[in-house]
């Protein structure tokens, strides 16, 4: 165990459920691991209610239920309605794929606090290719619905090489939508978004240009709505400080019961991560291996070791420089004290070429037949 | 949009809203939980005052209204 200093152990804040890995859409950019389709066991009801009771009790309140697609579970007015007793601030993040006003009503009424629907692109034929199913108008449709019912609307564009270029439409079609908050993700790579990573890091130019649009878009909104901006840490000089340092403040709770200390933990070797089913939420957020791995400062290696930063980003982000490195100790690579600043250029530069390329590979789409490769 | 609430874990008042959470600390809660959409300014500043036996309190309780109003925690009519 890398960190075993249990002295400063903080409850957790936020849990994310992730309900389900099954999901309508193949976004080639998604959160989800590779090889979900291993993981197609789901935790029972009942097991969810015992999760979010307990981590209640520790002090969790942000609530996010994602997936996959977390509409699939037939349960989940169930799961929306033990929430709202518990006093979770309660968040569905959906594609809003299958999504009907008389279900919209029924979460409402079970005591949902707020629905965070994802728009792939501004144009329906980018949409339904970059979703690899056709969603687009059925979205923009969840999207008024959920306006409509009284709930705060957060539409969530991913962007990436293949929209980037649509910036001032996405804007303003958040603006048609009456979108209260904008999330404007750039695509953070792990999982699928790092199998396909060459066809969907943008240039700096892109970056930059993008950015320019949504900064003074940002400015002439402000107090009508409200917009995060998830920065393209490619583009950084430090790191960002993921999760707010591992095992301080998030819990997820993946769809076969196996708790991360962050939603891309899956990927890291060693972890042993525990399941709800043999432990409890106060067993593993204090006990276990996996939230203590990478807890304070003594894992670190140098640059970080001495760094006068390291409780600012705590290091970046673990997974970022297993990915990039093959060594999930190091200095995240985007920083530019990293020895190994040059892989995230290289990075850039692969996606470059990529993208000048004459026969350029085609975008690996999530589903399970793909999965089933990894 | 945004929910007050107490937290016994953090012993705080907080302010829930998509995406975050403001901890507060005893003073602006008690302001906002005085925002009830009844209550004036006057009428605010004079139950605080009371409330603590204390006078004065109005810049302090206008500052602060002024973020929650920029905050969209509160809502002007």
């Amino acid at each position: 165990m890398a960190g075993s200093n249990k002295t400063n152990i903080t409850p957790p804040r936020w849990l994310l459920a992730e309900l389900t890995y099954k999901c309508p859409l193949q976004c080639p950019y998604c959160s989800n691991p590779l090889d979900y389709a291993k993981h197609s066991d789901e935790i029972s009801t009942e097991d969810w209610k015992r999760v979010l009771s307990e981590a209640r009790k520790m002090g969790a309140v942000q609530l996010g239920f994602s997936g996959g697609e977390p509409l699939t579970r037939r349960d989940l007015s169930e799961l929306v309605n033990h929430a709202r007793e518990l006093g979770y601030y309660s968040n569905l993040i959906t594609s809003g794929y299958g999504l009907t006003e008389e279900r919209i009503i029924e979460l409402k009424e079970a005591g949902l606090d707020h629905i965070q629907v994802s728009i792939q692109a501004s144009s329906k034929d980018l949409n339904d290719h970059l979703a690899g199913t056709e969603s687009f108008t059925h979205k923009k449709e969840v999207a008024r619905l959920v306006k409509k019912h009284g709930y705060p609307m957060v539409l969530c564009v991913v962007i990436h090489r293949e929209n980037i270029h649509q910036m001032s439409e996405i804007l303003a079609m958040a603006e048609e939508l009456g979108a209260d908050y904008l999330e404007l993700a750039n695509t953070q790579y792990y999982g699928w978004a790092h199998a396909n990573r060459d066809l969907l890091l943008p240039t700096r130019e892109q970056f930059e240009t993008a950015e320019q649009i949504a900064q003074d878009f940002k400015k002439k909104v402000e107090g009508k709505m409200k917009i995060y901006y998830v920065v393209p840490d490619f583009y950084e000089d430090r790191p960002k400080a993921c999760m707010n340092g591992w095992g301080t403040t998030f819990l997820t709770i993946a769809p076969d019961g196996v708790a991360l200390p962050c939603h891309s933990a899956r990927e890291l070797p060693g972890l042993d991560c525990p399941n709800v089913n043999e432990y409890s939420i106060s067993e593993i957020w204090h006990e276990s291996k996996a939230f203590n791995f990478f807890r304070g400062n003594d894992w670190m290696q140098e640059p970080c070791k001495s760094c006068d930063e390291k409780d600012k980003d705590f290091g970046g982000c673990r997974c970022q420089a297993y990915l990039l490195t093959g060594d999930m100790y190091k200095t995240d690579p985007v920083c530019s004290k990293s020895p190994d600043k040059q892989v995230v250029q290289d990075a850039i530069d692969a996606a470059k070429n990529s993208a000048m390329s004459a026969d350029e590979k085609p975008l690996i789409f999530r589903n399970s037949n793909n999965s089933k490769a990894f | 949009m945004h929910r007050l609430q107490w937290e016994e874990v953090q012993q705080k008042d907080v302010i829930l809203y998509p995406e975050g959470m403001v901890e507060l600390n005893q003073s602006s809660a008690e302001i906002l939980k005085l925002c009830d959409g009844i209550r004036n300014l006057d009428q605010i500043v004079t139950d605080l005052e009371e409330k603590f036996s204390t006078t004065d309190l109005k810049n302090d309780i206008t500052s602060f209204l002024d973020v929650a109003l920029n905050n969209g925690w509160i809502q002007q009519d």
